[in-house]
Protein backbone atom coordinates (compact mmCIF):
# COMPACT_ATOMS: atom_id res chain seq x y z
CA UNK A 1 0.00 0.00 0.00
CA UNK A 2 2.82 2.43 0.80
CA UNK A 3 4.27 2.00 -2.67
CA UNK A 4 0.94 2.80 -4.28
CA UNK A 5 0.37 5.77 -1.98
CA UNK A 6 3.78 7.20 -2.81
CA UNK A 7 3.23 6.65 -6.51
CA UNK A 8 -0.06 8.50 -6.12
CA UNK A 9 1.65 11.50 -4.63
CA UNK A 10 3.82 11.59 -7.71
CA UNK A 11 0.82 11.43 -10.04
CA UNK A 12 0.96 13.95 -12.87
CA UNK A 13 -0.62 17.24 -11.88
CA UNK A 14 -2.87 17.01 -14.89
CA UNK A 15 -4.89 14.31 -13.12
CA UNK A 16 -5.46 16.16 -9.87
CA UNK A 17 -7.81 18.99 -10.96
CA UNK A 18 -10.07 16.85 -13.16
CA UNK A 19 -10.37 14.42 -10.24
CA UNK A 20 -11.33 17.15 -7.77
CA UNK A 21 -13.76 18.64 -10.29
CA UNK A 22 -15.37 15.26 -10.96
CA UNK A 23 -15.95 14.59 -7.27
CA UNK A 24 -17.30 18.07 -6.49
CA UNK A 25 -19.65 18.09 -9.48
CA UNK A 26 -21.00 14.61 -8.78
CA UNK A 27 -21.48 15.05 -5.05
CA UNK A 28 -23.16 18.44 -5.49
CA UNK A 29 -25.50 16.94 -8.09
CA UNK A 30 -26.37 14.09 -5.73
CA UNK A 31 -26.90 16.57 -2.89
CA UNK A 32 -29.26 18.64 -5.06
CA UNK A 33 -31.25 15.49 -5.89
CA UNK A 34 -31.68 14.76 -2.17
CA UNK A 35 -32.30 18.32 -1.03
CA UNK A 36 -34.75 17.17 1.63
CA UNK A 37 -31.97 15.41 3.52
CA UNK A 38 -29.82 18.54 3.45
CA UNK A 39 -32.75 20.66 4.57
CA UNK A 40 -33.37 18.38 7.54
CA UNK A 41 -29.76 18.71 8.65
CA UNK A 42 -29.84 22.48 8.38
CA UNK A 43 -33.16 22.58 10.20
CA UNK A 44 -31.62 20.49 12.97
CA UNK A 45 -28.90 23.13 13.35
CA UNK A 46 -31.42 25.98 13.39
CA UNK A 47 -33.62 24.22 15.96
CA UNK A 48 -30.78 23.28 18.31
CA UNK A 49 -29.53 26.87 18.26
CA UNK A 50 -33.04 28.24 18.83
CA UNK A 51 -33.76 25.94 21.77
CA UNK A 52 -31.14 27.41 24.09
CA UNK A 53 -32.60 30.92 24.46
CA UNK A 54 -35.96 29.30 25.24
CA UNK A 55 -34.52 26.94 27.83
CA UNK A 56 -32.27 29.45 29.59
CA UNK A 57 -32.95 33.03 30.62
CA UNK A 58 -33.84 35.88 28.27
CA UNK A 59 -31.17 38.00 29.96
CA UNK A 60 -29.14 39.77 27.26
CA UNK A 61 -25.71 39.49 28.88
CA UNK A 62 -26.01 35.79 29.53
CA UNK A 63 -27.27 35.11 26.02
CA UNK A 64 -24.56 37.10 24.28
CA UNK A 65 -21.91 35.34 26.38
CA UNK A 66 -23.06 31.83 25.58
CA UNK A 67 -24.21 32.52 22.00
CA UNK A 68 -20.93 31.79 20.17
CA UNK A 69 -20.42 28.57 22.13
CA UNK A 70 -23.93 27.32 21.39
CA UNK A 71 -23.60 28.09 17.68
CA UNK A 72 -20.28 26.29 17.51
CA UNK A 73 -21.54 23.19 19.31
CA UNK A 74 -24.57 23.11 17.01
CA UNK A 75 -22.27 23.46 13.98
CA UNK A 76 -20.19 20.53 15.26
CA UNK A 77 -23.29 18.38 15.69
CA UNK A 78 -24.64 19.35 12.27
CA UNK A 79 -21.32 18.39 10.71
CA UNK A 80 -21.29 15.09 12.60
CA UNK A 81 -24.85 14.33 11.52
CA UNK A 82 -23.97 14.68 7.84
CA UNK A 83 -20.63 12.85 7.91
CA UNK A 84 -21.89 9.29 7.36
CA UNK A 85 -23.26 10.51 4.01
CA UNK A 86 -19.72 11.28 2.84
CA UNK A 87 -18.63 7.72 2.03
CA UNK A 88 -21.29 5.29 3.28
CA UNK A 89 -23.59 5.66 0.26
CA UNK A 90 -20.76 5.12 -2.20
CA UNK A 91 -19.55 2.16 -0.14
CA UNK A 92 -22.97 0.53 -0.09
CA UNK A 93 -23.63 0.74 -3.84
CA UNK A 94 -20.14 -0.19 -5.03
CA UNK A 95 -19.18 3.27 -6.30
CA UNK A 96 -16.37 3.51 -3.77
CA UNK A 97 -14.63 0.52 -5.40
CA UNK A 98 -14.79 2.30 -8.74
CA UNK A 99 -13.52 5.50 -7.15
CA UNK A 100 -10.58 3.67 -5.56
CA UNK A 101 -9.76 1.89 -8.85
CA UNK A 102 -10.03 5.02 -10.98
CA UNK A 103 -6.80 6.19 -12.63
CA UNK A 104 -7.27 9.49 -10.80
CA UNK A 105 -5.36 9.86 -7.51
CA UNK A 106 -7.67 8.75 -4.71
CA UNK A 107 -6.61 11.60 -2.40
CA UNK A 108 -7.71 14.11 -5.06
CA UNK A 109 -11.10 12.44 -5.47
CA UNK A 110 -11.49 12.39 -1.68
CA UNK A 111 -10.55 16.10 -1.54
CA UNK A 112 -13.31 16.87 -4.01
CA UNK A 113 -15.82 14.94 -1.92
CA UNK A 114 -14.72 16.88 1.17
CA UNK A 115 -15.13 20.21 -0.64
CA UNK A 116 -18.64 19.19 -1.74
CA UNK A 117 -19.44 18.14 1.83
CA UNK A 118 -18.35 21.53 3.13
CA UNK A 119 -20.30 23.41 0.46
CA UNK A 120 -23.48 21.56 1.43
CA UNK A 121 -23.08 21.58 5.23
CA UNK A 122 -20.37 23.89 6.59
CA UNK A 123 -21.06 26.83 4.29
CA UNK A 124 -24.82 27.05 4.97
CA UNK A 125 -24.09 26.74 8.70
CA UNK A 126 -21.69 29.69 8.53
CA UNK A 127 -24.03 31.74 6.33
CA UNK A 128 -26.97 31.23 8.70
CA UNK A 129 -24.88 32.10 11.77
CA UNK A 130 -25.38 35.91 11.71
CA UNK A 131 -29.13 35.43 11.52
CA UNK A 132 -29.20 32.93 14.37
CA UNK A 133 -26.75 35.02 16.38
CA UNK A 134 -29.38 37.76 16.60
CA UNK A 135 -31.37 35.53 18.94
CA UNK A 136 -28.46 35.77 21.34
CA UNK A 137 -28.35 39.57 21.34
CA UNK A 138 -24.86 39.52 19.82
CA UNK A 139 -23.56 42.83 18.50
CA UNK A 140 -22.42 43.45 14.94
CA UNK A 141 -18.73 42.91 15.52
CA UNK A 142 -19.31 39.63 17.34
CA UNK A 143 -21.48 38.39 14.49
CA UNK A 144 -18.81 39.23 11.92
CA UNK A 145 -16.10 37.48 13.95
CA UNK A 146 -18.34 34.46 14.57
CA UNK A 147 -19.13 34.10 10.87
CA UNK A 148 -15.46 34.48 9.92
CA UNK A 149 -14.47 31.86 12.49
CA UNK A 150 -17.14 29.47 11.19
CA UNK A 151 -16.02 30.03 7.60
CA UNK A 152 -12.44 29.08 8.51
CA UNK A 153 -13.35 26.42 11.06
CA UNK A 154 -16.09 24.39 9.37
CA UNK A 155 -13.79 23.17 6.55
CA UNK A 156 -11.57 21.69 9.28
CA UNK A 157 -14.61 19.82 10.58
CA UNK A 158 -15.27 18.35 7.12
CA UNK A 159 -11.60 17.43 6.64
CA UNK A 160 -11.14 15.72 10.02
CA UNK A 161 -14.58 14.19 9.77
CA UNK A 162 -13.70 12.58 6.44
CA UNK A 163 -10.95 10.59 8.16
CA UNK A 164 -13.39 9.35 10.78
CA UNK A 165 -16.08 8.61 8.21
CA UNK A 166 -13.63 6.54 6.15
CA UNK A 167 -12.27 4.70 9.20
CA UNK A 168 -15.73 3.65 10.36
CA UNK A 169 -16.91 2.49 6.92
CA UNK A 170 -18.74 -0.79 6.97
CA UNK A 171 -18.73 -1.11 10.76
CA UNK A 172 -21.86 -1.85 12.73
CA UNK A 173 -23.02 1.14 14.77
CA UNK A 174 -20.62 3.28 12.81
CA UNK A 175 -22.61 6.45 13.54
CA UNK A 176 -22.01 6.47 17.29
CA UNK A 177 -18.45 5.21 16.86
CA UNK A 178 -17.82 8.08 14.47
CA UNK A 179 -19.01 10.55 17.12
CA UNK A 180 -16.70 9.03 19.74
CA UNK A 181 -13.79 9.10 17.33
CA UNK A 182 -14.25 12.55 15.87
CA UNK A 183 -15.72 14.79 18.60
CA UNK A 184 -12.46 14.84 20.63
CA UNK A 185 -10.60 15.92 17.48
CA UNK A 186 -13.10 18.74 17.02
CA UNK A 187 -12.30 20.20 20.46
CA UNK A 188 -9.42 22.49 19.40
CA UNK A 189 -11.56 23.89 16.57
CA UNK A 190 -14.34 24.53 19.07
CA UNK A 191 -12.02 26.25 21.54
CA UNK A 192 -10.40 28.59 19.04
CA UNK A 193 -13.63 29.16 17.11
CA UNK A 194 -15.74 30.13 20.10
CA UNK A 195 -12.75 31.85 21.67
CA UNK A 196 -12.44 34.21 18.70
CA UNK A 197 -15.69 35.98 19.63
CA UNK A 198 -14.75 36.13 23.32
CA UNK A 199 -11.39 37.66 22.47
CA UNK A 200 -13.05 40.24 20.22
CA UNK A 201 -15.56 41.15 22.94
CA UNK A 202 -12.76 41.49 25.48
CA UNK A 203 -11.04 43.96 23.15
CA UNK A 204 -8.08 41.65 22.43
CA UNK A 205 -8.93 41.24 18.77
CA UNK A 206 -9.87 37.97 17.12
CA UNK A 207 -6.86 37.76 14.86
CA UNK A 208 -4.86 35.34 17.06
CA UNK A 209 -7.71 32.85 17.23
CA UNK A 210 -8.55 33.21 13.56
CA UNK A 211 -4.88 32.74 12.61
CA UNK A 212 -4.70 29.56 14.66
CA UNK A 213 -7.86 28.29 12.98
CA UNK A 214 -6.33 29.18 9.61
CA UNK A 215 -3.15 27.32 10.47
CA UNK A 216 -5.22 24.33 11.54
CA UNK A 217 -7.10 24.49 8.26
CA UNK A 218 -3.86 24.45 6.24
CA UNK A 219 -2.50 21.46 8.16
CA UNK A 220 -5.78 19.59 7.78
CA UNK A 221 -5.94 20.40 4.04
CA UNK A 222 -2.51 18.88 3.51
CA UNK A 223 -2.93 15.82 5.69
CA UNK A 224 -6.58 14.82 5.87
CA UNK A 225 -7.22 13.84 2.22
CA UNK A 226 -4.28 11.41 2.29
CA UNK A 227 -5.31 9.93 5.63
CA UNK A 228 -8.92 9.57 4.47
CA UNK A 229 -7.79 8.00 1.17
CA UNK A 230 -5.67 5.45 3.07
CA UNK A 231 -8.64 4.67 5.33
CA UNK A 232 -10.90 4.17 2.28
CA UNK A 233 -8.42 1.64 0.87
CA UNK A 234 -8.34 -0.22 4.17
CA UNK A 235 -12.14 -0.29 4.22
CA UNK A 236 -12.23 -1.89 0.76
CA UNK A 237 -9.64 -4.56 1.55
CA UNK B 1 -0.24 -10.11 -20.00
CA UNK B 2 -1.61 -10.92 -16.58
CA UNK B 3 0.28 -13.45 -14.49
CA UNK B 4 -0.27 -14.91 -11.05
CA UNK B 5 2.46 -16.74 -9.18
CA UNK B 6 1.64 -19.05 -6.29
CA UNK B 7 -1.24 -16.87 -5.11
CA UNK B 8 -2.84 -17.72 -1.79
CA UNK B 9 -5.86 -16.34 0.00
CA UNK B 10 -7.27 -16.97 3.42
CA UNK B 11 -10.42 -15.87 5.14
CA UNK B 12 -9.74 -15.81 8.86
CA UNK B 13 -7.89 -19.05 9.50
CA UNK B 14 -9.43 -20.97 6.63
CA UNK B 15 -7.40 -21.20 3.44
CA UNK B 16 -9.45 -20.40 0.34
CA UNK B 17 -6.77 -21.40 -2.16
CA UNK B 18 -2.98 -21.71 -2.23
CA UNK B 19 -0.31 -22.02 -4.90
CA UNK B 20 -2.52 -20.64 -7.65
CA UNK B 21 -0.50 -19.83 -10.78
CA UNK B 22 -1.74 -18.87 -14.21
CA UNK B 23 -0.98 -16.66 -17.15
CA UNK B 24 -3.48 -14.91 -19.41
CA UNK B 25 -2.24 -13.34 -22.63
CA UNK B 26 -3.68 -10.79 -25.03
CA UNK B 27 -6.96 -11.93 -26.58
CA UNK B 28 -7.61 -14.52 -23.88
CA UNK B 29 -10.26 -14.79 -21.21
CA UNK B 30 -9.68 -16.44 -17.86
CA UNK B 31 -12.99 -17.93 -16.81
CA UNK B 32 -13.01 -18.71 -13.09
CA UNK B 33 -15.54 -21.26 -11.91
CA UNK B 34 -16.12 -22.89 -8.55
CA UNK B 35 -18.75 -23.49 -5.91
CA UNK B 36 -19.91 -20.71 -3.58
CA UNK B 37 -17.26 -19.74 -1.07
CA UNK B 38 -14.27 -21.10 -2.99
CA UNK B 39 -12.74 -17.65 -3.38
CA UNK B 40 -13.74 -16.50 -6.86
CA UNK B 41 -14.57 -12.98 -5.76
CA UNK B 42 -11.52 -12.88 -3.49
CA UNK B 43 -9.29 -13.84 -6.43
CA UNK B 44 -10.86 -11.21 -8.69
CA UNK B 45 -10.50 -8.49 -6.06
CA UNK B 46 -6.83 -9.43 -5.67
CA UNK B 47 -6.26 -9.27 -9.42
CA UNK B 48 -8.02 -5.90 -9.55
CA UNK B 49 -5.75 -4.64 -6.77
CA UNK B 50 -8.50 -4.11 -4.21
CA UNK B 51 -6.87 -6.44 -1.69
CA UNK B 52 -3.45 -7.96 -1.15
CA UNK B 53 -2.84 -11.70 -1.60
CA UNK B 54 -1.69 -13.44 1.59
CA UNK B 55 1.12 -15.03 -0.46
CA UNK B 56 2.40 -14.96 -4.02
CA UNK B 57 2.45 -12.15 -6.52
CA UNK B 58 0.55 -10.70 -9.44
CA UNK B 59 2.33 -9.36 -12.52
CA UNK B 60 0.89 -7.06 -15.15
CA UNK B 61 3.01 -6.99 -18.34
CA UNK B 62 5.92 -8.45 -16.40
CA UNK B 63 5.80 -5.93 -13.54
CA UNK B 64 4.84 -6.97 -10.05
CA UNK B 65 1.78 -4.99 -8.93
CA UNK B 66 0.83 -3.85 -5.44
CA UNK B 67 -2.76 -3.19 -4.37
CA UNK B 68 -4.09 0.04 -5.94
CA UNK B 69 -1.10 0.17 -8.28
CA UNK B 70 -1.52 3.25 -10.53
CA UNK B 71 -0.19 1.36 -13.56
CA UNK B 72 -2.76 -1.38 -13.11
CA UNK B 73 -5.54 1.12 -12.35
CA UNK B 74 -4.88 2.88 -15.65
CA UNK B 75 -5.22 -0.42 -17.51
CA UNK B 76 -8.22 -1.87 -15.69
CA UNK B 77 -11.98 -1.87 -15.99
CA UNK B 78 -13.53 -3.63 -12.99
CA UNK B 79 -17.14 -4.68 -12.54
CA UNK B 80 -17.96 -6.00 -9.09
CA UNK B 81 -21.01 -7.57 -7.47
CA UNK B 82 -22.49 -4.12 -7.02
CA UNK B 83 -23.49 -2.10 -10.06
CA UNK B 84 -22.09 1.22 -8.71
CA UNK B 85 -25.17 3.14 -9.82
CA UNK B 86 -26.58 6.12 -7.95
CA UNK B 87 -30.33 5.84 -7.41
CA UNK B 88 -30.80 9.60 -7.67
CA UNK B 89 -29.16 9.91 -11.10
CA UNK B 90 -30.63 8.81 -14.43
CA UNK B 91 -29.16 5.90 -16.38
CA UNK B 92 -27.45 8.35 -18.71
CA UNK B 93 -26.06 10.50 -15.88
CA UNK B 94 -24.78 7.40 -14.11
CA UNK B 95 -23.05 6.21 -17.25
CA UNK B 96 -21.54 9.65 -17.92
CA UNK B 97 -20.32 9.90 -14.35
CA UNK B 98 -18.76 6.40 -14.31
CA UNK B 99 -17.02 6.93 -17.64
CA UNK B 100 -15.72 10.36 -16.57
CA UNK B 101 -14.40 8.80 -13.36
CA UNK B 102 -12.17 6.63 -15.56
CA UNK B 103 -10.79 9.76 -17.19
CA UNK B 104 -12.48 9.12 -20.54
CA UNK B 105 -14.07 12.06 -22.34
CA UNK B 106 -17.13 11.02 -24.36
CA UNK B 107 -19.83 13.08 -26.02
CA UNK B 108 -23.55 12.85 -25.31
CA UNK B 109 -24.06 11.09 -28.66
CA UNK B 110 -21.59 8.37 -27.74
CA UNK B 111 -23.35 7.86 -24.40
CA UNK B 112 -26.71 7.64 -26.17
CA UNK B 113 -25.39 5.09 -28.66
CA UNK B 114 -23.89 3.00 -25.87
CA UNK B 115 -27.25 2.90 -24.08
CA UNK B 116 -29.03 2.10 -27.36
CA UNK B 117 -26.66 -0.82 -27.86
CA UNK B 118 -27.66 -2.37 -24.54
CA UNK B 119 -31.38 -1.77 -25.28
CA UNK B 120 -31.82 0.95 -22.68
CA UNK B 121 -32.80 3.80 -25.01
CA UNK B 122 -36.23 4.09 -23.37
CA UNK B 123 -34.78 4.03 -19.88
CA UNK B 124 -32.14 6.66 -20.63
CA UNK B 125 -33.71 9.44 -18.58
CA UNK B 126 -35.20 7.28 -15.85
CA UNK B 127 -33.60 7.43 -12.41
CA UNK B 128 -31.56 4.30 -11.67
CA UNK B 129 -33.87 3.69 -8.69
CA UNK B 130 -36.59 2.36 -11.02
CA UNK B 131 -34.32 0.17 -13.15
CA UNK B 132 -34.52 -3.59 -12.72
CA UNK B 133 -31.44 -5.57 -11.65
CA UNK B 134 -30.88 -6.71 -15.22
CA UNK B 135 -31.18 -3.16 -16.54
CA UNK B 136 -28.64 -2.01 -13.96
CA UNK B 137 -26.29 -4.69 -15.27
CA UNK B 138 -26.86 -3.43 -18.78
CA UNK B 139 -25.73 0.06 -17.75
CA UNK B 140 -22.55 -1.67 -16.56
CA UNK B 141 -22.19 -3.31 -19.98
CA UNK B 142 -22.57 0.06 -21.68
CA UNK B 143 -19.83 1.39 -19.40
CA UNK B 144 -17.49 -1.48 -20.32
CA UNK B 145 -18.09 -0.88 -24.01
CA UNK B 146 -16.96 2.75 -23.56
CA UNK B 147 -13.73 2.02 -21.66
CA UNK B 148 -10.74 1.32 -23.87
CA UNK B 149 -8.91 -0.67 -21.20
CA UNK B 150 -6.76 -3.73 -21.93
CA UNK B 151 -7.84 -5.63 -18.78
CA UNK B 152 -11.46 -6.33 -17.85
CA UNK B 153 -12.24 -8.01 -14.54
CA UNK B 154 -15.87 -9.07 -14.28
CA UNK B 155 -17.42 -10.61 -11.18
CA UNK B 156 -20.49 -12.70 -12.04
CA UNK B 157 -21.29 -10.64 -15.15
CA UNK B 158 -24.21 -12.84 -16.21
CA UNK B 159 -26.14 -12.45 -12.94
CA UNK B 160 -29.61 -10.95 -13.46
CA UNK B 161 -29.17 -10.69 -17.22
CA UNK B 162 -31.82 -12.25 -19.47
CA UNK B 163 -30.92 -14.41 -22.50
CA UNK B 164 -30.59 -11.39 -24.77
CA UNK B 165 -28.48 -9.65 -22.15
CA UNK B 166 -26.17 -12.64 -21.78
CA UNK B 167 -25.76 -12.71 -25.56
CA UNK B 168 -24.95 -9.02 -25.51
CA UNK B 169 -22.37 -9.59 -22.79
CA UNK B 170 -20.77 -12.41 -24.82
CA UNK B 171 -20.63 -10.17 -27.87
CA UNK B 172 -19.06 -7.25 -25.97
CA UNK B 173 -16.47 -9.43 -24.24
CA UNK B 174 -15.66 -11.31 -27.46
CA UNK B 175 -15.17 -7.97 -29.22
CA UNK B 176 -12.80 -6.93 -26.45
CA UNK B 177 -10.79 -10.16 -26.87
CA UNK B 178 -10.61 -9.80 -30.65
CA UNK B 179 -9.07 -6.36 -30.12
CA UNK B 180 -6.33 -8.01 -28.04
CA UNK B 181 -7.87 -7.31 -24.66
CA UNK B 182 -7.72 -9.58 -21.63
CA UNK B 183 -10.78 -10.56 -19.61
CA UNK B 184 -11.04 -12.28 -16.25
CA UNK B 185 -14.54 -13.39 -15.30
CA UNK B 186 -15.94 -15.36 -12.40
CA UNK B 187 -19.11 -17.11 -13.39
CA UNK B 188 -21.54 -19.93 -12.70
CA UNK B 189 -23.18 -19.81 -16.11
CA UNK B 190 -21.30 -20.34 -19.38
CA UNK B 191 -20.31 -17.00 -20.93
CA UNK B 192 -20.68 -18.11 -24.54
CA UNK B 193 -17.19 -17.01 -25.54
CA UNK B 194 -15.27 -18.70 -28.40
CA UNK B 195 -13.70 -21.82 -26.83
CA UNK B 196 -10.29 -21.13 -28.36
CA UNK B 197 -9.96 -17.93 -26.36
CA UNK B 198 -11.11 -19.29 -23.00
CA UNK B 199 -8.70 -20.46 -20.34
CA UNK B 200 -10.73 -22.18 -17.64
CA UNK B 201 -9.73 -22.05 -13.98
CA UNK B 202 -11.68 -24.15 -11.50
CA UNK B 203 -11.39 -23.22 -7.83
CA UNK B 204 -12.17 -25.42 -4.85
Amino acid sequence: MTAATLADTAAPNGLIWPAIRWAIARDLKLAMRSRAELGVQLLFYVIVVSLFPLATSPERNLLSTMGPGVLWVAALLASLLSLPRLFAGDHADGTLEQIALSPYPLAALVSGKIVAHWLTTGLPVAVLAPLLGLQYAMDGESLVVLTAALLVGTPILSLLGAIGAALTLGLRGSGSLLALLILPLYVPVLIFGAGAVDAARAGLGASANLSLLGAGLLVAMVGAPFAAAAAVRIALD
Amino acid sequence: MLEAQKLAARRGLAKLFTGLSFRVGAGEALVVTGANGTGKTTLLRMLAGLSAPSAGEIRWNGQTTAPFDPVLRAALAFTGHLPALKDELTAEENLASLVALEGEAVTADVLRDALDNVALSRQRTLPARVLSQGQRRRVGLARLSLLPRPLWILDEPVTALDAAGAELLARIVAGHLVKGGIAVAATHAPLGLPAARVRPLALG
